[in-house]
């Protein structure tokens, strides 16, 4: 039986490891390249990194992160923030990276899901989607809307919609990011969570607003969600990875146990 | 020295960093003569069935593999570079090698909560011993992520098995050839082991 994925997200900007609250405000807490690999040790499933640098010219740094990790981490890595272009995904994979995430650009641009599925295959591209919770109308039926650029622009779309639109364009995965509950520590947005998963036939991971192990379990239950995404709640030291799986472990949820 | 193919099937990099994490030294190539020369053979791959046959029919590296096989070089395939061993694929419905009689089929689920691909870790179930799967414990999950599986038309070619809605091979061989679904190269410790004991096989069951 497959088992659910405790995956979690390196905010890096200028090569070091970030982690913003509600978005905006960041802090540098680290290295990460060495807490991938503490995670990774300690029985994560999935990582995810997330280029927050501001300016183009750094992006290289990105770069130089993917390829340290990969060199030492043995499981999945998936890269996103900024990826624009095929081009862009190509590097990034070169680097290391096993899936790219996209996210902004494929809102702007749709076709760049198609473009990325058909040069490095659908289970490799990964549409992340953050999306704020806003009042029902004909612009957004579902009652959820997608913004960009780091949570800061709304762009009038339907989240239930794009997500679909997504899988049609050729997406392996989607990245269900709440920004309301984002940095949070509240619990994820289930109900968000469970509409898109319900949705697609494609998996979904829950992410924004993991605050306690209990939240991980609403999402992978209640919420639907195939894998849950977390940060802060390790980054900061107050549950280890380990923990979390052995917690999910023993209140029945099907998780990777040996590592 | 191991050899990696290369047939645009996909980022053969992270195989070529598990393996040398293990201490085994892999070289990337698309040329088929090197394959006549190499100690051992790693035939990796993501993709369609379709355009992976047709890269490896055009560079002759079809041939060469085959000849690679009956000299008795370990050889190990990996997801789309297990499938390809096979005798057709139900994507594009493509014939393949034909190195372990059987068939490639797409996972069918009417349940629409069960996701295609079958995407994360599963355990790997040893049904018949072999020399590289002898690190593997009853619990031990490998990463997964295709739409398709192999059906082969023998049990005995069978040495684990997957469960995702029904049972599937995950890991099958014949002598010195041994393929499976899932990805040792990101498949943490369990995968590295796997490679370990790749590194040091001389082919025999």
């Amino acid at each position: 039986m497959l088992s659910k994925r405790l995956i979690a997200c390196l905010d890096v900007r200028d090569g070091k490891l970030a982690k913003s609250v509600k978005f905006v405000d960041t802090r540098d807490i680290g290295d990460p390249v060495e807490k991938a690999r503490e995670y990774y040790l300690d029985g994560l499933d999935e990582l995810v990194f997330y280029d927050i640098t501001a300016s183009s010219d750094k992006r290289n740094i990105m770069l130089d992160v993917v390829e340290a990790v990969a060199e030492q981490v043995f499981i999945p890595l998936s890269v996103g923030g900024g990826v624009r272009s095929v081009a862009d995904a190509t590097d990034l994979r070169l680097a290391g990276a096993e899936k790219i995430n996209v996210n902004s650009a494929a809102v702007q641009r749709p076709a760049l899901i198609a473009e990325c599925a058909d040069a490095i295959g659908n289970q490799n591209v990964v549409l992340s989607m953050d999306i704020r919770r806003v009042d029902v109308s004909d612009a957004c039926p579902s009652g959820y809307e997608i913004v960009i650029n780091g949570g800061r622009t709304p762009v009038g779309r339907d989240a239930l919609a794009w997500a679909l639109e997504g899988e049609r364009l050729g997406a392996g995965e989607l990245v269900v990011n709440a920004i309301d509950a984002d940095g949070t520590r509240d619990g994820y947005e289930l109900q968000l969570t469970a509409l898109l998963a319900e949705a697609v036939r494609i998996p979904v991971i829950a992410s924004g607003g993991a605050g306690l192990p209990e939240h991980l379990y609403d999402a992978l239950t209640v919420g639907k969600a195939d894998a849950a995404l977390v940060a802060s709640m390790v980054h900061f030291g107050d549950y280890k990875v380990s923990e979390l799986k052995q917690y999910l472990h023993d209140r029945g949820v099907k998780m990777r146990m040996c590592w | 020295m191991a050899l990696i193919i290369d047939y645009d099937a996909g980022n053969l990099r992270s195989v070529q960093r598990a393996c040398r994490e293990v201490g085994l030294a892999a070289e990337i190539t698309a040329d088929p003569d090197a394959l006549a020369h190499a100690e051992r053979i790693i035939f990796p791959g993501v993709g369609a069935a379709g355009s992976a046959m047709r890269s490896i029919t055009s560079r002759g590296i079809d041939q060469a593999l085959k000849e690679a096989i009956a000299r008795g070089t370990p050889v190990l395939g990996i997801c789309l570079g297990m499938q390809i061993s096979l005798d057709r694929s139900e994507e594009n419905d493509q014939r393949t090698l034909g190195l372990i009689p059987g068939t490639v089929r797409r996972f069918r689920f009417d349940r629409p909560e069960l996701k295609i691909p079958h995407m994360g870790w599963n355990e790997v179930r040893v049904v018949k011993p072999h020399p590289l799967l002898a690190d593997i414990e009853p619990g031990d999950e490998f990463y997964f992520v295709h739409a398709y599986y192999p059906d082969p038309d023998r049990s005995e070619d069978v040495y684990a098995v997957t469960d995702y809605e029904i049972e599937f091979a995950c890991a099958l061989g014949r002598d010195n050839y041994f393929g499976m679904q899932c990805h040792p190269e990101k498949s943490g410790r369990v995968g590295l082991q796997l490679l370990r004991r790749f590194a040091s096989w001389d082919g025999t069951c």
